[in-house]
């Protein structure tokens, strides 16, 4: 797993205060982890936090599931 | 000049909008419980109640109240509560602000008649609606603010009509100043520089105007919590109490420029 995946993964752990086992690159912040709509965009400042990135809304827009948010961070810092 | 530590001491002020800890109206709630002041909150709606309550708890405040600005027996049933606890207010923070954020975006002359009486109606009348009821509770005077934006007073790339509601809000502020000041009631608005808050996430382009001020702000940055906090317990406490009716600028001194910095950047780089 990659740095970014282990990072990525913390941060929901943290925010959304969910079971690390239920954090899998398939789960949808929403559908699976419980998020509301004010979680996903605070998930996003927290990833561009994290990061030093810049997540613009149409991408953020596109960002549902763990793996959306690591696939978008690491095209940015590849 | 008053102790520091005792500034808010037997001070009790409710503060409405709160989001998250990186709400402007959290940093002030923090600054006056800093520095004593006692607090109550309300909320609009479930998914932020979970995110004030926490909050809330963390400075000691077991009043957490829900409130919709649209609905006045929602806006009566809070300042009963607060009368039925306290008796009294102190201060009071209106951090509250609302418009379509498709119409945050784009130009202003493409506004709907249904949003721009909705942005009003919660960014701008809200405050007067809840100034009316917290008079009732001021009798030893006190202090209200509201928060503003530069975008009320000189054009700002998508703000829109949040920039026309900003500038009736600013100018009610005014009106309030004069109707409330025979009670030793003050009446101002903070308007702060922009920030990375979930409120500012709903206007296009955000991080550009971030870059564009901290590159041609006089301050050379961006304002943070301790900034707003601040000026917050200022305009809430004693140290303000010939000040009245203003729109007090905490935005690293941008509202004064004219130009771009010479040494900014150029656009491209942002």
């Amino acid at each position: 797993m990659s740095d970014v995946a282990d990072r990525v993964k913390k941060i929901v752990i943290e925010h959304l205060g969910v079971d690390e086992e239920k954090v899998v690159e398939s789960a949808n912040f929403i559908e699976d982890l419980g998020a509301d709509s004010l979680d996903t965009v605070e998930l996003v400042m927290a990833f561009e936090e994290e990061f030093g990135c810049e997540i613009p809304d149409d991408a953020a827009e596109n960002i549902s599931t763990i793996k959306n948010a690591i696939d978008f961070i690491e095209t940015q810092q590849g | 000049m008053p102790d520091a530590a005792a500034l808010m001491l037997g001070k009790r002020g409710l503060i409405m909008g709160v989001a998250n800890d990186r709400s402007i109206a959290w940093g002030i709630a923090k600054a006056v419980h800093d520095h004593g002041g006692q607090l109550a909150f309300t909320y609009q709606g479930n998914a932020l109640k979970k995110r004030v309550v926490p909050l809330a708890e963390s400075v000691g405040s077991d009043l957490v109240l829900p409130c919709d600005v649209t609905d006045p027996i929602s806006m009566d049933n809070v300042f009963a509560e607060i009368g039925k606890h306290w008796g009294k207010l102190d201060f009071l923070v209106h951090a509250i602000a609302y418009s379509d954020k498709e119409e945050l975006k784009g130009e202003y002359i493409d506004t709907s008649q249904e949003n721009f009486t909705q942005t009003m109606n919660i960014s701008c009348f809200s405050f007067t609606a809840l100034c009316q009821r917290a008079r009732k509770l001021m009798s030893e005077g006190g202090s209200l603010i509201t928060l503003t934006y530069f975008g009320a007073e000189r054009v700002m790339p998508h703000y829109n009509v949040m920039g026309v509601a900003k500038a009736a809000l600013e100018t009610s502020v005014r009106y309030l100043a004069e109707d409330l000041g025979k009670e030793n009631i003050r009446v101002n608005a903070l308007s702060a520089g922009p920030m990375k808050t979930l409120a500012a996430s709903g206007i296009g382009d955000f991080r550009y105007i971030l870059k564009w001020n901290e590159y041609n702000s006089p301050l050379r940055r961006n304002v943070n919590m301790s900034d707003i906090g601040g000026a917050g317990l200022y305009l809430l406490s004693s140290l303000s109490s010939g000040v009245t009716g203003e729109t007090h600028h905490v935005d690293c001194g941008y509202n004064i420029v004219g130009m771009k910095a010479v040494d900014a950047p150029d656009i491209s780089v942002v």
